[in-house]
């Protein structure tokens, strides 16, 4: 009996983060447009535009290999796995053991990977400067998440996210610059992966700057449906792995019971709600940065981690 | 000593390398400045806490002078000069800001592997505080090789000396006299830098510190 409710719970939060997923995005549009005063579509407007784009039909181009049918389902697959092993309202979950923090990024590295070459296969020229410019991103930011994962990985003893969360929640952390920095890298690495506004903008198809869009221009029904909700998944991702490893309040710990998982559950949507709201408020407060300055903004997010990295060598813990 | 009274004094030394690495980001002079007076603030925050904990009150006079003079006097007075000067528009830095930041990343880890070889048995607070403030100085120092404007490299050497003040204030026992007369002394030489650089302005047309290479006949 035991194994069956826990996998039901693990069920629960594959279902949750799917469910979840285009809910956020359509709630800091939402804030996004009241920010600036407009009405804004409905909070579930991305549903809506899902069920429309999957009952459309799927216009391929003519030179378009396999390798572009199948590049949105391996996305969508990976990014959901990725997001269905964040902890979101329970550490103990049964497949707890194989939610590495390194895995998760792997995991997020191939839906990527795929995406580029998705890009490059049509061999349009937008595709190309997309996969060119999504690639210069990832080979910033991916060292930036390592040097992140290394300083909490080496204050938590352990790369796991459920053995990080559970000591996150111990008095054991204290107050550490080095957590501080790695809060600040892991926002800004969250704000690069998922082409939020100074890095990149999804809303606009402005060619001078765009990088996920131009990715993504050739696809059309289901497949654009699987990389939009792909998407969604990985910002929620990004936030809840935020709220996981720095907010990790209210989180259902081992047998917790039905009560305790709906507290977390709770907390949980609680969690999101103020990662959107920051975010929304964030990227009305800020312009648009040049693609060449990217590096820069990454570099800085690879420095605050490296700093953190050092800077636990000085506290007294270690 | 407590363990929150030593966090917290980790966080605010912690902090204070941050912001000298901002200011390292920072390419327009304005920002510079802003990030300049966020710098002494922390730092009167830092020193204050030190007074706190050390049962020390003539330390509690250093961070209000921190605060007044160099978090705010000093910054006003920079931005007056640079809207003076007609330069608050400018970018200005000599190489890239990705190769400063890990021309910095190595300073810090150089003064702490030096801090923290050198000063094993010391008490753990005062043993880190030298290694920030090492850091601090060393990356104050960096602004001034890396910057070409005379009124960045004076933020440089101002934010050099704030390294001086966490260091002093982490060694206990420091006598106010001294305090008070080096504040007063890095105010005289903001006083007489800020001469200099009008004269140097009057008389090149620039502020900017190439000048006065070909003015010595050394040809970049």
């Amino acid at each position: 009996m035991d194994v069956i409710a826990d996998l039901t719970v693990q069920g629960v939060q594959m279902a949750l983060v799917l469910l979840l997923a285009p809910l956020l995005t359509g709630f800091v549009r939402k804030l996004k447009a009241h920010l600036v005063r407009r009405q804004g579509p409905s909070v579930f407007q991305p549903y809506r535009d899902l069920l429309r784009l999957l009952r459309k039909e799927v216009v391929l181009a003519e030179n378009a290999s396999w390798l572009f049918r199948v590049a949105p389902y391996l996305i969508f697959a990976a990014t959901w796995v990725a997001a269905a092993l964040v902890p979101t309202f329970a550490t103990g979950l049964v497949f707890s053991w194989s939610a590495d923090l390194i895995a998760i990024i792997a995991l997020l590295g191939s839906a990527r990977f795929f995406l580029a070459l998705a890009g490059l296969d049509v061999g349009t020229s937008f595709g190309g400067i997309g996969s060119s410019r999504e690639m210069l991103i990832g080979t910033l930011a991916e060292p930036a998440m390592i040097m992140i994962v290394f300083t909490l990985a080496l204050i938590a003893g352990s790369t796991q996210l459920a053995t990080m969360a559970d000591y996150m929640l111990s008095p054991a952390v204290g107050l550490r610059v080095s957590l501080g920095l790695s809060l600040i890298a892991l926002i800004m690495v969250a704000i690069a992966e998922n082409a939020r506004i100074p890095v990149d903008n999804p809303a606009t198809h402005l060619e001078l700057t765009m990088v996920h869009e131009a990715m993504v221009l050739e696809y059309s029904g289901r497949h654009l449906a699987m990389i939009e909700l792909a998407a969604a998944l990985k910002l929620q991702l990004y936030i809840s792995l935020i709220a996981c490893l720095f907010a990790p309040w209210g989180l259902a710990r081992d047998g917790g019971g039905i009560a305790a998982y709906a507290v977390g559950i709770a907390f949980f949507i609680v969690k999101l709600a103020v990662g959107g709201l920051l975010l929304a408020l964030f990227e009305t407060a800020i312009a648009k940065m040049r693609v060449f300055r990217v590096p820069e903004f990454l570099g800085a997010a690879l420095m605050l981690g490296l700093l953190g990295t050092l800077l636990l060598f000085v506290s007294k813990g270690l | 000593m407590g363990t929150l009274s030593f966090d917290v004094a980790h966080l605010l030394a912690g902090g204070l390398v941050l912001v000298s690495f901002m200011m390292l980001y920072q390419d327009r002079l304005y920002a510079l400045l802003n990030v300049f007076a966020l710098h002494a603030v922390v730092l009167a925050l830092s020193v204050a806490w030190q007074a706190y904990v050390q049962h020390a009150p003539h330390l509690y006079v250093t961070a209000a002078i921190a605060l007044l003079f160099k978090g705010m006097v000093i910054p006003f007075a920079l931005h007056r000069m640079v809207i003076r000067l007609g330069i608050h528009r400018e970018i200005e830095t000599v190489v890239g800001v990705g190769m400063t930041m890990l021309a910095g990343m190595g300073l810090v880890a150089l003064s702490m592997v030096v801090m923290l070889r050198v000063t094993p048995t010391a008490d753990p607070l005062a043993r880190e505080d030298l290694a920030f403030a090492l850091s601090v100085l060393l990356l104050g120092l960096l602004i001034m090789v890396t910057r070409r404007n005379a009124v960045s490299q004076v933020v440089g050497f101002m934010s050099l000396e704030n390294g001086l003040v966490l260091a002093a204030t982490g060694a206990k026992g420091m006598p106010l006299v001294v305090e008070i007369s080096v504040a007063f002394s890095i105010l005289i030489a903001f006083i007489v830098i800020g001469i200099f650089l009008f004269r140097i302005r009057e008389r090149f047309d620039t502020v900017d510190i190439g000048a006065l290479d070909d003015f010595r006949g050394e040809r970049r």
